[in-house]
């Protein structure tokens, strides 16, 4: 009884430090009842502690947390309200979990203590809070009664503190040095428990590492045991001397001293070495986190009567002792999902002509400065459909998003909170947690999630993962007089438009700028205006540098001023004076000694606002996309007359888009007019050609949106209410619907649209111009 | 209450380093002040909360540099103006807060401290702990934890 294996220790101390944080979280939901996110952390804790009883074969605790579960899977999708009763029933099993989990680091195991009482009053409140509220109040109390070290009538925060000062006094060496570096745990451990077993009278299971370091004193010959703290620390001043020749080396560039510059270089050369040497001792192969998922693996087969086999390739590929901590369940979770719906029941698989045995694939592998994990599973896939129709049954997503949607981003669908596809809830997984957390993890260390889906052949999942988070490769740009440091992981490429093809690939909708890259439309950011900096006056002609971002799995452009090196930077945190300002990851110091701060590309784009309604936007640029093979394609410009009339124009025809303020507007003649790059632009209100109320004789408004067209050989401003998108799209004109100055009428982003005829509009509002433009122009466009 | 300790041994007295702002002069207790710097070369962040004027680069370390002047309501340091910082230290690090200028270090003993007069207004009231009546001059002792909290 007394043997604990290394999986079980562990999951105490994790299991420990999530209780802990979840009596100060469930206190907080009380006072703010209304906030989801502390709902799906508190669920999401109980769901890991559930999940590891269930390997580790704790099934008491397991139907405890379930019936927790079971509760606040309710909260969490508002189908019941927090109130007082809920959160003491619910700080109770908090309690009881505590217990449970204190009796099992004693004694290795659960004890008898079955929890009836709660377990009843954590079922009775599913029904309803409001329901028999008179005959609750004793209920509370009464689950505490049969936990000895609590009296019956004893407030539930009373009890938290007693427990909580009873689990450290159990495990005099453990909690201190871990809770404070939960990276710092397998070395630290061993370091106290060894330095302990003499001094305290030792546990059992924590003399057992002493006694088994005995044995291998050969090996201890060429290794030492090193705190990890001490490490993190050397990092730190590898950090800081890199800094320092980031330094040097700037200063050496303006030299003309050959023995100084070759000193540096050298400088240059051992620092280097130094990082990577440093970097090395903070590394351990991928296997310290993988060894415990065939058993994991083993477990969930055996409890789904499936036959899963895995593989790993790349055991030895290594990363910084961080990452692997982070990423650890992460992975785990990933492995569950592809056990439990990845993977097909037996006779599904032979029904698919697949083996009855299914594989599941690990590979870790270096690439490019990253380390590459996959996951992948010969199972069933993700049904898109499927997933599609369960996002919008949820309310994740409208029927006319989810028509629009790619596959790609279907798939990508599983990563949103609150969407499970099992089709039953089991004990194992299928309440729609977990691969929100798992993404969420993963992009916390600077990781990027991809999916590969085979349907009915199966899924891949690649996790690309930094090397270290100390020192990163970033861009560095400039926004006016200001440099800022943009992480690599980020960046996809760079572009320069100049002159022609700058007026060509860049187009504004509603004011909002879109740059067209290889048939794709990305919104673009301008980081000056986004950071509030003094705009620079860029000419017209001169070129711009737009740097291609991807976050959250969508792409954007940043136009910058400059674009100056990369460098491996050193990440500083921010003081708390500035964790308002979700636009900066940290700041660095650079060669010359000043700090350069760096960018957060997420919270750029949130703060652009490009994540929510962007999700239209690309997908519109999808639907171009696919259908751009084809030749029947056209780009349209879209946009509004009058009140209710969606018209659409060749994007060809349109010169410019424009926003004319009113107050520059001048008449001449009955027409209105603007000055407008040396000459007298027209201004032709197209709503008066289709019988609407212009916007121009709008007197609220302060500007109106124009559509630069030149027919003959002059220009003019159509005058629209707004401009509505450009799209890549084949357009069926129903020839029945030509008449007069509409070439046509077709479906387009499944709205009507009215095709016009530019050159007939124009002849129609400007009788002038039909001395002008030849007659030829009548006959067609 | 000082007539219980008339001892010169037990008179009680504390330092503080003093600067001027404004017109007025300020003080902290020594212990809280890392060090007191000439003007820096500063990154200014963003959309930062304005009393942040930037960020500087101390040996190494990156500092937050806090504009006192309008963190105590007080006008803008004039334009061209050169402050000095004066570093503290805090639970995060280490923080600037820019002055007009620095003035000496000063003993005076702690029964000298009064409260703070009831007509000071808007933040200084919460940010001044103090006032001590000096020969030709008020030092008004900063509350240095509620300065560097972060304003919301």
């Amino acid at each position: 009884m007394g043997e604990m294996d290394d999986v079980v220790k562990e999951f105490l101390v994790e299991s420990y430090e999530n209780l802990d944080r979840l009596d100060s979280e469930l206190l907080e939901l009380e006072s703010h009842p209304q906030t989801r996110e502390m709902l799906s952390s508190i669920f999401r804790t109980i769901h890991s502690i559930k999940g590891a009883c269930g390997f580790l074969g704790f099934s008491r605790l397991e139907s405890l947390t379930h019936a927790g579960e079971n509760l606040l899977s309710l909260l969490r999708d508002g189908k019941l309200g927090v109130d007082g009763q809920i959160t003491t029933a619910l700080l109770e099993l908090v309690d009881a979990v505590r217990q449970m989990l204190t009796t099992i680091e004693t004694n290795g195991a659960e004890g008898d203590e079955e929890f009836e009482a709660l377990k009843a009053q954590l079922k009775s409140l599913q029904g309803g809070a409001s329901g028999a509220a008179g005959a609750k109040p004793a209920a509370p109390t009464a689950p505490t009664a049969p936990t000895a070290n609590a009296p019956a009538n004893a407030s539930a925060s009373e009890t938290t503190s007693a427990q909580t000062s009873a689990a450290p006094a159990a495990a005099p060496s453990e909690p201190v040095p871990q809770a404070a570096t939960p990276a710092a745990q397998p070395v630290a451990r061993e370091a106290t428990s060894a330095s302990a077993a003499p001094s305290a009278a030792p546990s059992p299971e924590r003399a057992k590492p002493a006694a088994a370091a005995a044995p291998g004193a050969g090996v201890a010959e060429n290794s030492i045991r090193v705190d990890v703290g001490q490490l993190d620390k050397l990092m730190n001043l590898v950090g800081e001397l890199v800094l320092a020749r980031n330094q040097v080396l700037q200063l050496a560039s303006h030299s003309s001293d050959n023995a100084f510059v070759a000193t540096t270089q050298r400088l240059n050369l051992i620092t280097t070495e130094l990082q990577e040497s440093v970097m090395k001792t903070r590394m351990q192969p991928i296997m310290t986190v993988w060894g415990k998922l065939p058993r994991v693996v083993r477990d969930m087969s055996a409890a789904l009567g499936k036959s899963i086999r895995v593989e790993m390739e790349g055991k030895e590929t290594e990363l910084d002792k961080t990452i692997l901590e982070a990423i650890k369940d992460p992975l785990t979770h990933i492995v569950r999902n592809s056990c439990d719906h990845g993977i097909e029941p037996p006779a599904l698989r032979a029904e698919r002509g697949k083996p009855a045995e299914g594989t599941l694939t690990l590979r870790a592998f270096h690439e490019g400065g990253q380390v590459i994990l996959e996951i992948e599973d010969d199972g069933g896939g993700i049904d898109v459909e499927r997933v599609k129709r369960k996002a919008v049954a949820n309310g994740l997503i409208t029927q006319e998003q989810a028509s629009r949607m790619t596959e790609r981003e279907a798939c990508s669908l599983i990563f949103a909170a609150g969407l499970s596809t099992a089709q039953n809830v089991t004990n194992i997984s299928g309440r729609g947690v977990g691969m929100d957390v798992v993404k969420s993890n993963i992009e916390k260390i600077g990781g990027q999630v991809d999916i590969t889906n085979r349907f009915e052949h199966g899924l891949t999942l690649r996790i690309k993962i930094p090397l270290t988070l100390a020192i990163i490769p970033a861009l560095m740009v400039m926004a006016g007089e200001e440099r800022f440091a943009i992480p690599q992981v980020s960046l996809v490429e760079l572009v320069r438009l100049e002159g022609e093809a700058r007026r060509n690939a860049i187009r504004s909708i509603e004011g909002a700028l879109v740059y067209r890259l290889r048939g794709r439309l990305l919104p673009l950011v301008h980081l000056d205006r986004e950071l509030g900096l003094p705009p620079l006056d860029v000419a017209d002609d001169e070129a711009i540098h737009i740097v291609i971002l991807q976050t959250d799995g969508r792409q954007f452009g940043l136009v910058v001023h400059r674009i100056c090196d990369t460098e491996e930077i050193v990440v500083k945190p921010l003081t708390k004076w500035l964790k308002s300002v979700p636009v900066f990851a940290g700041a660095t110091i650079m060669g010359d000694g000043r700090v350069a701060l760096i960018l957060d590309v997420l919270g750029l784009a949130q703060r652009a606002r490009l994540l929510g309604d962007a999700q239209e936007r690309t997908s519109y640029v999808a639907e171009g996309e696919t259908l751009r093979a084809g030749s029947e394609t056209k780009r349209l410009l879209l946009f509004q007359v009058g009140e209710d009339l969606r018209m659409a124009a060749p994007l060809e025809e349109a010169a410019r888009l424009e926003e004319f303020r009113l107050r520059d507007i001048e008449a001449s003649g009955d027409q209105r007019v603007v000055q407008y790059r040396d000459e007298i632009l027209p201004l032709l209100p197209l709503a008066q050609a289709f019988g609407r109320k212009s916007s121009l004789d709008q007197t609220t408004r302060d500007s109106v949106h124009a559509v630069v067209v030149r027919v003959g050989d002059r220009n003019y401003a159509l005058v629209v209410e707004r401009i509505l998108d450009i799209v890549e799209q084949e357009l069926k004109l129903d020839p029945r619907s030509r008449r007069g100055l509409i070439t046509g009428t077709g479906v387009v982003q499944s709205k009507v649209t009215d095709m016009i005829d530019v050159a007939a509009v124009v002849r129609r509002l400007d009788p002038a111009s039909h001395s002008m433009a030849p007659l030829a122009d009548e006959v067609s466009v | 209450m000082s007539s219980d300790t008339a001892g010169v041994e037990t008179r009680r007295t504390q330092q503080f380093c003093t600067f001027l702002l404004d017109r007025s002069t300020f003080g902290v207790e020594v212990d809280n002040v890392q060090e007191v710097i000439r003007e820096q070369d500063m990154t200014p962040v963003p959309l930062a909360p304005d009393v942040i004027r930037g960020l500087i680069n101390l040996r190494g370390q990156i500092v937050t540099a806090i504009d006192l002047r309008r963190r105590l309501g007080r006008p803008p340091f004039p334009a061209g103006a050169k402050p000095m910082n004066v570093v503290v230290r805090c639970d995060d690090g280490a923080v600037s807060l820019l002055v007009d200028e620095i003035g000496d270090v000063v003993e005076v003993e702690s029964s000298s401290l009064e409260r703070p007069p009831e007509n000071l207004e808007g933040e200084s009231r919460r940010l001044i702990r103090g006032v001590i009546q000096r020969e030709n001059n008020l030092l008004l002792v900063l509350d240095i934890d509620r300065t560097l909290e972060a304003a919301n």
